[in-house]
């Protein structure tokens, strides 16, 4: 019964994945298979030497995942724990903050665009301000990652939302019969409580951290300020630039990324399980 | 006229195609066309024998509403002359250049747009458009010399049937410059001065918007060809000069004395956007491609003028104009040979141009035999800037190698408007990566 399936991810995912990584030690246009050339790890050797947009792409793509993990998620987080208190007009909120959620990214894109804008966005306009939102790379990033958390803090307060509903209430009765403080009862009765909720989150924050791309490429196509690896391999690869090999060699480092995060995860998993 | 103009593939504006096109594309799925474009690439259409069809298909990138109508126009019209339905197949401008490789090697329509210069050539050599040089013998007189080698890849034969094109100058409006008495400058000199007497004034002196990355190129162009003569320029951006010649550093030198006056924060506007500020009579004078008239509402057209892009060296001259030239390709292997190619000697023809050009009045006719009578003013100073020039260019992204322009030449020059201190090191490495791209070339 899983044979299908996994043939189907075998053949759809991984072959491809394995062709990209083959790929990514070639040179080649993307036109005609003769046209493939040998070229060892001479694109992985340019890449960190000559590409000067792959370290600031990687160290976005850090930042990505650290102000997801720091910033957006717990806010996140924070406004499950309030609105689950059942608070006046929760579905109200709850509606309002998920909306983003169901919006795709470009369409988020194309709303902070109007926020954002030089001469006629919204935010310079009401607060008679000239600031270059997208176009100064020194806040640029910080302004899209308000963009991308505005989306991805509805994402999970509905996930989270859930959780609390399913933690036993006669636990939280329990911790404060035994005298814990609001904050302590959560912290030490609820949220681990939480823990395949959690884990979830967590693995959702990692994974949007990683594939953060449409975002940035409609607002200026992933650069000056705003290279992040997806962004990168795109340039290479789907567009008018064919360097199929250089952009697999990119997207290949990204698989190598993303590996680590899954080993991690994984073995954590199966720790705990054993345990 | 489109969004982009000319970006190499890259998003300009958000048009509302493009967004869902973003979308669309995840970074996950990144690693998996390359690989079904491996499988696509031998791909043996086995099509063609259909010549008694009644129907060509036509891959028209003209998404914007003005070519979209002037391209139905001119079908409507063959359609009356010939009795063969064109089937027209629109694609996002952006879209289109971006996925040009996976179109022609896949099943692309019989005729389809296109651009001349590298971006021509480039697709010519790798064999994946058709040999037009039989209609060029038919039509061939309806055009220029200047527009024959425009059209004609590096093996000789001809594989373009150009269409129209637009110059590249400095757009400003008349009542502006008769307010406060302006010159249209002529040499760098008194260019830098208008500046300086606009910021004055309380104008912007130029427009300014780098946010998609090519318009910045337009003045690059400008300045080479003015310092160091439209020959360096083209073999510069077919890598046969170096980035690091200190011809070239004097090419940004120059740029930074006037980029005090040129409007701030540019990479994060669109040209859209600056093509507002003139408009709004904020700003003084833009330098962009004729397009620019498309921001302005009908009835203001009368008070928009341009001029040429003043003298830098007087040894050098004013004889290099910036003027793309947009047209059609034949699809290596169209389905309807004979129909594609009568189809093509249409598209050459002055009556096709007439059509076009009554619905879409920004460009300018390449074909000499086309009508001009109706012709406003914008259009009668662009064909007679375009016709006084000894040499013509196409713009960095269509001279140069399209992967190279785009993965390169952009995030460098976006570097230099940044930090325009910079530029030794900055040229440094577009150098480096250039040499990389062109040897696999």
């Amino acid at each position: 019964m899983v044979g299908v399936p996994t043939i189907i991810n075998l053949c759809l995912v991984w072959l491809p994945a394995l062709a990209s990584v083959v790929l990514s030690f070639t040179r080649w246009d993307g036109i005609g298979l003769e046209a493939i050339e040998w070229a060892g790890t001479r694109n992985y050797e340019e890449i960190v030497t000559t590409y000067p947009p792959f370290w600031p792409a990687l160290a976005h793509n850090v930042i990505w995942l650290a102000f997801f993990i720091l910033i957006a998620t717990p806010a996140g987080l924070l406004l499950a724990v309030l609105l689950d208190k059942g608070i006046k007009g929760t579905r109200i909120y709850q509606s309002a903050i998920y909306l983003p959620v169901v919006l795709s990214l470009a369409i988020v894109g194309f709303i902070w665009q109007l926020l954002y804008s030089p001469d006629q966005g919204m935010i310079n306009q009401l607060f008679n301000i000239e600031v270059d939102w997208f176009g100064n790379p020194r806040i640029n990033l910080w302004a899209v990652l308000v963009a991308a958390s505005w989306r991805h803090v509805g994402y999970v307060m509905i996930l989270y939302l859930a959780g609390l509903k399913g933690v036993d209430p006669t636990l939280k009765e329990a911790a404060a019969i035994d005298g814990a403080s609001e904050w302590q009862a959560f912290r030490k009765v609820v949220f681990p409580a939480m823990r395949p909720v959690n884990v979830v989150v967590l693995v959702i924050t990692v994974i949007e951290s990683l594939r953060a791309f449409d975002l940035v490429y409609v607002i200026n196509g992933g650069r000056n300020g705003l290279e992040l690896l997806s962004a990168l391999v795109t340039q290479n690869i789907i567009g008018e630039a064919s360097r199929i090999g250089y952009g697999s060699a990119i997207a290949a480092i990204m698989l190598v990324i993303s590996t680590v995060f899954i080993v991690v995860y994984v073995t954590q998993i199966l720790r705990e399980e054993k345990a | 006229m489109p969004d982009s103009p000319s970006g190499a593939g890259l998003p300009a504006g958000v048009t509302r195609r493009g967004l869902f096109k973003g979308a669309a594309v995840s970074a996950f799925a990144v690693t998996v066309p390359s690989v079904l474009t491996a499988c696509g690439g031998g791909g043996d259409g086995g099509g063609g024998g259909d010549s008694g069809s009644k129907t060509v298909t036509f891959g028209s990138n003209g998404s914007d509403e003005v070519p979209k109508k002037a391209y139905e126009a001119v079908f409507a019209l063959y359609k009356k002359n010939s009795g063969v339905t064109v089937d027209v197949n629109t694609v996002d401008h952006n879209t289109f250049q971006e996925q040009i490789n996976n179109y022609l090697q896949g099943r692309p329509d019989d005729v389809f747009t296109w651009f001349a210069g590298n971006r021509m050539k480039y697709f010519a050599q790798k064999g994946l458009v058709g040999d037009v040089s039989d209609v060029w013998e038919k039509v061939g007189g309806n055009f220029s010399d200047a527009m024959k080698k425009a059209s004609t890849g590096d093996d000789g034969k001809q594989y373009f049937i150009p269409n129209l094109n637009y110059p590249w100058a400095w757009f400003y409006r008349k009542s502006i410059f008769a307010k406060h008495d302006y010159q249209p400058p002529t040499t760098w000199d008194e260019l830098t001065a208008l500046a300086k007497k606009m910021k004055g004034d309380g104008l912007v002196p130029i427009g300014f918007a780098d946010k998609d990355g090519w318009p910045a190129f337009g003045t690059f162009d400008y300045l080479d060809m003015r310092m160091n003569g439209y020959d360096f320029h083209i073999a510069l951006m077919a890598g046969e000069e170096s980035w690091q010649d200190a011809k070239v550093k004097a090419v940004f030198d120059t740029w930074r004395e006037l980029l005090p006056y040129h409007q701030t924060s540019a990479l994060g506007r669109t040209w859209q956007e600056a093509a507002q500020g003139l408009q709004k009579k904020t700003t003084g004078m833009y330098l962009l491609g004729a397009f620019v008239a498309q921001q302005f509402p009908e009835e203001e057209l009368d008070d928009f003028d341009f001029f040429p892009f003043p003298e830098v060296d007087s040894a050098v001259g004013v004889d290099a104009v910036e003027a793309p030239i947009d047209g059609y390709m034949l699809s290596r292997r169209p389905r309807n040979r004979d129909g594609s190619r009568k189809l093509l000697e249409f598209l050459a023809s002055a009556e096709a141009e007439n059509a076009y050009l009554k619905t879409d009045p920004t460009n300018v006719a390449v074909n000499s035999k086309a009508d001009t009578s109706g012709y406003n003013g914008i259009q009668k100073k662009s064909a007679e800037l375009i016709s006084s020039a000894k040499s013509i260019s196409q713009f960095l992204d269509r001279d140069a190698n399209p992967t190279f322009a785009s993965t390169v030449a952009i995030p460098s020059f976006q570097s230099f408007l940044k930090k325009p201190t910079d530029i030794g090191s900055i040229l440094a490495s577009m150098q480096k990566q250039a040499k990389s791209i062109y040897e696999s070339d």
